[in-house]
């Protein structure tokens, strides 16, 4: 069938090509100057690695690091864990009492200014008297991303096919195990890249990270957050790459996943 | 009884824990929020012992004897930094909103007229900046932005500007980077309702005589309204608090309630007028927020 107005204007081309190219050349621009040989950012002294041995020499940078790699895989494990059960009893539930309040916490901390959430959890950390640092952060971790888990996890299980999950307890299964059999292998894409974004949420997270941390305990945005604040330095650019690159790797991971599914006959999700 | 009706009850028990775990850490600081904002006793507490910001004297530790005053609440109002922060951060986020509309439009018209195998990549590529950092992406803009950086080098060398233009530490650089930063946050929603739009519309509208610019006024963005308050709100609620981008991009011109919320928390100390300005920005947000959530609610229903 014709679809006279459904046709790409060059209007249409020009503006998705600016706006991709905005969302795109400063990261680029950031990681080529991260190969920059010279000590000035701005000057190009030809390609080097030299930034990249500097980082992995500095001993604060790599324990902030580190502390980030271990926060944002706990939370991230624990956020998909609550965020996916989250997610099947808002979709499969239908209702149950204080839906509504549930489904609000839920999607609350999705658009509540960091500051406001950071600041609302160090307050209760320091009236239970609990002493800040990596657990304090990974709790705040979790609880921020568990909610971004549920949104991605109940996209995929809302437009599920509920029969399937009815054909299995019709042949048997009881609804763990249907749960577990049928729908769990149908929406583990969507799983998967909950934990992903999880993940890359609190590897990025400067602001309820500094609320909720501890002395001796920053992350690696804590850190960067405040060399950056100091002034743009060579060594900060090899680091952001670093991280880009670990991100960059996360999200292969993750498309691949749903890809997998979608050889499967599904669609992938957009998440 | 149906199979879907027995799915159902297990289905509920799995709301327990995610449930506890909100109401623990999402519901419970606000408590706190709300009496540390009221209470001037709790300021003495240790280990935390805020010291009190020697502006307000002796006198104000008197004062602190009596358990819950408004006295935080006094002084946002009385304070011209405190209501000139408010009044920033909303303008600020105003101006960002509309200017992320503006530009976020026709990116997602555009992605949306693509053929269905490109809209997913293009879909792709608007995604994978929102999983890159927030922090990375900022720091990027400086590199670019600094006194001797690429865009100035730009400018010289096309004879645009005959000196090196100041940008760090402007409000142009502050929009720069919101703008950039809230981009995929604007282009989703409003990509996701003009990709469901019934192309059937348009081809009555235009068998019906219309001109393609008044179908797209006439049909397809009041189609797309709800994906342009959805895409506003995300947008514009995260803004108001914004702390990272406008300091590091305006630097301390910014004034953003945000940052003066920070400053009073981190530099002088001042939990409990910390919390009530929290506790104002919270009530500033919440509008908006139910907003958001009947209209998700009209939208989910609108689906089924």
């Amino acid at each position: 069938m014709a679809r006279p107005l459904n046709r790409i204007s060059p209007f249409n081309v020009v503006s998705l090509a600016l706006g991709l190219a905005f969302l795109y050349l400063p990261i680029v621009i950031l990681v080529i100057y991260s190969f920059n040989a010279s000590r000035l950012v701005t000057v190009w002294g030809g390609w080097s690695l030299r930034w990249y041995r500097e980082f992995l020499h500095d001993r604060a940078m790599l324990d902030a690091a580190w502390m980030s790699l271990k926060v944002a895989a706990v939370s991230a494990t624990s956020a998909t864990l609550l965020g996916t059960l989250a997610a099947v009893a808002l979709s499969r539930g239908e209702r149950f009492k204080g839906r509504t309040l549930f489904s609000g916490m839920l999607y609350a901390p999705l658009v509540m200014p960091e500051v406001i959430t950071g600041l609302s959890l160090l307050l209760l950390f320091v009236a239970v008297g609990a002493e800040r640092g990596f657990w304090t952060v990974t709790i705040a971790h979790t609880t921020l991303t568990m909610c971004f888990v549920a949104v991605v996890v109940q996209s995929r299980l809302a437009p599920l096919d509920r029969s399937l999950e009815e054909a299995a307890m019709d042949l048997g299964c009881n609804p763990v195990q249907a749960f577990l059999r049928v729908t769990l292998p149908l929406i583990f894409p969507a799983i998967a890249a909950g934990w992903m974004l999880a993940f890359t949420l609190s590897l990025d997270d400067v602001v309820i990270a500094s609320f909720t941390t501890g002395p001796g305990s920053a992350t690696l945005p804590i850190r960067i957050y405040s060399e950056v604040r100091l002034g743009v330095k060579p060594e900060i650019n090899a680091i952001c790459t670093l991280v880009l690159a670990l991100i960059a790797v996360v999200i292969i991971v993750a498309s691949f996943a749903s890809k997998l599914t979608s050889a499967r006959g599904e669609s992938a999700a957009p998440l | 009884m149906s199979a879907r009706r027995i799915f159902a009850r297990p289905a509920r028990l799995a709301a327990i824990a995610p449930y506890l775990w909100m109401a623990l850490f999402f519901l419970v600081p606000f408590g706190f929020v709300l009496k540390i904002g009221l209470s001037q006793t709790a300021v003495a507490q240790p280990p935390y012992l805020p010291v009190f910001d020697l502006t307000q004297g002796a006198a104000a530790l008197k004062a602190a004897a009596a358990q819950l005053s408004l006295d935080n609440f006094r002084l946002l109002v009385s304070d011209n930094l405190y209501i000139l922060s408010y009044l920033r951060s909303l303008i600020v986020a105003a101006v960002s909103t509309a200017i992320l509309l503006g530009i976020g439009y026709p990116i997602a018209y555009g992605m949306a007229r693509l053929p269905r195998h490109w809209q997913s990549i293009a879909m792709m590529l608007v995604i994978v900046p929102f999983w890159t950092s927030f922090l990375i992406r900022i720091y990027a803009w400086i590199n670019i932005l600094q006194h001797d950086g690429l865009l100035n080098k730009i400018l010289l060398a096309l004879h645009l500007v005959s000196a090196p233009v100041v940008w760090l530490s402007t409000d142009s650089a502050m929009y720069l980077g919101i703008v950039y930063s809230y981009l995929p946050f604007m282009i989703l929603p409003l990509y996701a309702t003009l990709a469901r739009m019934d192309p059937a519309l348009l081809e009555a509208a235009s068998d019906l005589g219309a001109s393609p610019r008044s179908t797209f006024w006439l049909v397809t963005f009041p189609l797309s309204l709800p994906g342009v308050g959805a895409g506003a709100l995300l947008c514009f609620i995260p803004i108001v608090g914004e702390f990272v981008i406008p300091d590091l991009l305006a630097g301390s011109n910014a004034m953003m309630i945000g940052q003066t919320l920070w400053l009073e928390f981190f530099t002088n100390k001042d939990w409990p007028v910390a919390s009530a300005a929290a506790v104002v920005l919270l009530v500033l947000l919440v509008a908006p927020l139910a907003l958001y959530d009947r209209m998700q609610r009209r939208q989910l229903e609108g689906v089924s």
